[in-house]
């Protein structure tokens, strides 16, 4: 039980660590610094940023729901 | 008077009405005893995840941001854009962050960042500095909130000449939002925005939604939008390549960032360095922290991260307004020509629903902005009446007030923190407020070594964060000096060029400063360690941070 917990806990440390990926992937414009490919109408760059707060919230509401007895 | 929408000014003024009536109402919500701060002020530490979620968003996606955002990208195009990395960004370093902030404060207290940096660093002058750089980042920001109103008013056709007692009649209407919104504040404290923010909340996404999909339908899709949008581009381009004497040539513009060349990063460097330090300086601010102590617990804190980013896709589609107002053609429609002329890119989105609604919408729309403003005015000025009370009253005038002289002293606070700013914007103009807002991102940033570091170590010395912070303010309000815009001579840009030998850096100049103000704090700590300088008390202990009080833990005074 005691051992358990610990490894739990030291899973959900290194499950902080996806919290980074949002920052690597917006705050690096070579990655999305270009109109094509279109999507809808919509340049690269756009939809492309668009799509990370998708993924950001998805990625912030996996860590708390694997973190929250931790 | 001759241009007034009479349909949609009738729709404004009765939703304008219906939140005044529940601003009021507010103050029996889950009552408390509002002569206690933190009944007042934090609306007694109650709010629930949906509560929270409306009160958060409503407080950080403010009116301006949603006049301003569309506004810099009919304007620059795609470097206005930032906003939305910033704002992605944000929530994974709250979800790590502000839980730990939540905690110490429940268990201490503490109503303020200032409070905090006291009980942590043991130094009220440190306090003292924190507040006073929350206060005066916070006045500006209310005044363009004020802005926002304006614009909305001016795009109803509320246009007074003439004056009443001294004041222009002009501002009349703007003057009659803010006395309703100072006396439901007064009464009902944070209880009054958090309800509110429901209401505000609702048109806002009705108004974007239909937006989202009604405009394009007229413009013909989102491809004849982009469409419209690069060929204006490339108008600029060939208008910027032929050289004409005396002209002055045309802001840049671009569909994506300039990319970097052999001898400056381009627009890069000013895109990733405005989205991080704006989003590090996001929840430095005096309100967004009064909006994340009220909320009940640390799960709600981190929920709250995965589910604001609702927010921000809304805040990205608004962004797209821009390319819709260019496309529309709102700058070449001549009705529009005054208010162009008075409010520049301001007016694009106004302009662009008054083009694109029936009047009747106009005037939701038109609420959904101005209700927008308030939400956040009134988290604002409770946030800086908290400072106040808190960390100057409290500190250097009367040692141990009562819970309600307190809360007195924090209402009435709040009213002179409100027309402060009233006054700002009719006195001062809107140029003054914009370019003081804008200093205001940089000197918050400032706070961040005391505040954010100050919630994983005691490392660094007191008197090397004062040293640091004044450091700090000093290179990031002379990086800002030096930036001439197309109408101003200083304070023009947020953006500084940081030349390395041949090779210029454009980036926020927030970010540089606080990388001096971190310098000049982790040297001194070492030195004054060496020499053994006194370190203040450190009320916290390590297991503060983790915890989550029991429910009994309400209310509990502070400390000092």
């Amino acid at each position: 039980m005691d051992n358990g917990a610990v490894r739990r806990g030291g899973a959900a440390k290194w499950l902080y660590l996806l919290l980074i990926l949002p920052f690597i992937a917006t705050l690096w414009p070579p990655f999305y610094n270009s109109l094509t490919p279109y999507w809808l109408g919509i340049p690269y760059f756009y939809w492309y940023q668009f799509l990370w707060i998708i993924l950001s919230a998805l990625i912030t509401g996996t860590v708390y729901f694997l973190t929250r007895d931790a | 008077m001759s241009n007034v929408n009479v349909t949609a000014l009738v729709i404004f003024v009765a939703l304008f009405a219906l939140v005044t009536i529940l601003g009021f109402i507010a103050a029996r919500w889950r009552a408390g005893d509002l002569n206690q701060l933190h009944e007042w002020g934090l609306g007694g530490r109650r709010f629930g995840t949906v509560v929270s979620w409306f009160l958060l968003g409503g407080d950080l996606y403010t009116a301006y941001t949603f006049i301003a955002v569309p506004a810099a990208i009919f304007g620059a195009g795609a470097a206005g854009f930032f906003a939305v990395p910033y704002t992605i960004i944000a929530y994974p370093f709250v979800f790590l962050v502000m839980p730990r902030l939540w905690s110490v404060s429940r268990k201490h207290g503490y109503v303020t960042p200032a409070d905090f940096v006291r009980g942590r660093y043991g130094s009220s002058t440190l306090a003292l500095v924190v507040a006073l750089t929350g206060i005066l980042a916070t006045m500006p920001y209310i005044a363009l909130q004020l802005l926002g109103i304006q614009v909305v008013l001016a795009a109803l056709g509320l246009q007074f000449t003439g004056s009443l007692l001294g004041l222009p009649l002009n501002d009349l209407p703007l003057i009659i939002a803010f006395i309703i919104l100072a006396a439901y504040t007064y009464t009902s404290g944070l209880r009054a925005p958090a309800m509110i923010a429901l209401v505000k909340d609702l048109l806002i996404y009705v108004t974007v939604i239909v937006a989202v999909i009604v405009i394009p339908m007229q413009l013909g899709g989102y491809g004849a939008i982009f469409g419209a949008a690069l060929n204006h581009q490339h108008a600029i381009a060939s208008l910027n390549a032929v050289h004409v004497a005396g002209a002055k040539p045309k802001p840049a513009f671009g569909l994506i960032l300039a990319p970097p060349t052999k001898a400056s990063l381009g627009a890069f460097g000013a895109y990733s360095t405005l989205a991080l330090g704006s989003a590090l300086a996001l929840f430095l601010y005096p309100h967004s922290i009064t909006g994340v102590l009220a909320s009940n617990s640390r799960n709600v804190i981190k929920r709250n991260a995965a589910l604001l980013p609702a927010y921000s896709f809304l805040l990205a589609l608004i962004a797209l307004f821009g390319y819709m107002a260019i496309a529309a053609g709102v700058s070449s429609n001549p009705a529009f020509a005054a208010q162009f002329k008075a409010y520049g890119a301001t007016f694009s989105v106004p302009a662009l629903f008054l083009q694109s609604f029936p009047s009747w919408f106009v005037g939701v729309a038109f609420a959904a902005i101005a209700i927008g403003a308030l939400v956040p005015a009134a988290v604002m000025s409770i946030a800086a009446a908290n400072l106040f009370t808190r960390n100057i009253y409290r500190e250097y005038f009367r040692k141990n007030p009562s819970a309600g002289e307190e809360a007195n002293v924090a209402k009435l606070a709040s009213l002179v923190v409100k027309f402060g700013a009233l006054f700002f914007i009719i006195a001062l103009g809107t140029q003054n407020a914009i370019n003081l807002q804008l200093l205001g991102g940089i000197w918050i940033l400032q706070t961040f070594p005391s505040i954010i570091i100050g919630l994983y170590t005691r490392f660094l010395h007191k008197w090397a964060l004062l040293i640091g912070w004044a450091a700090g303010m000093a290179t990031g309000t002379w990086m800002a000096y030096t930036q001439p815009s197309a109408v101003v001579k200083h304070f023009g840009s947020s953006t500084y060029p940081l030349h390395l030998g041949s090779y210029t850096a454009p980036g926020y100049a927030a970010l540089y400063a606080l990388i001096v103000n971190l310098v000049v704090t982790v040297v001194l700590t070492i030195i004054f360690n060496l020499v053994r300088l006194p370190a203040g008390n450190d009320q916290t202990a390590a297991s503060d941070f983790e915890t989550e009080p029991a429910p009994e833990m309400i209310g509990v005074g502070a400390e000092h």
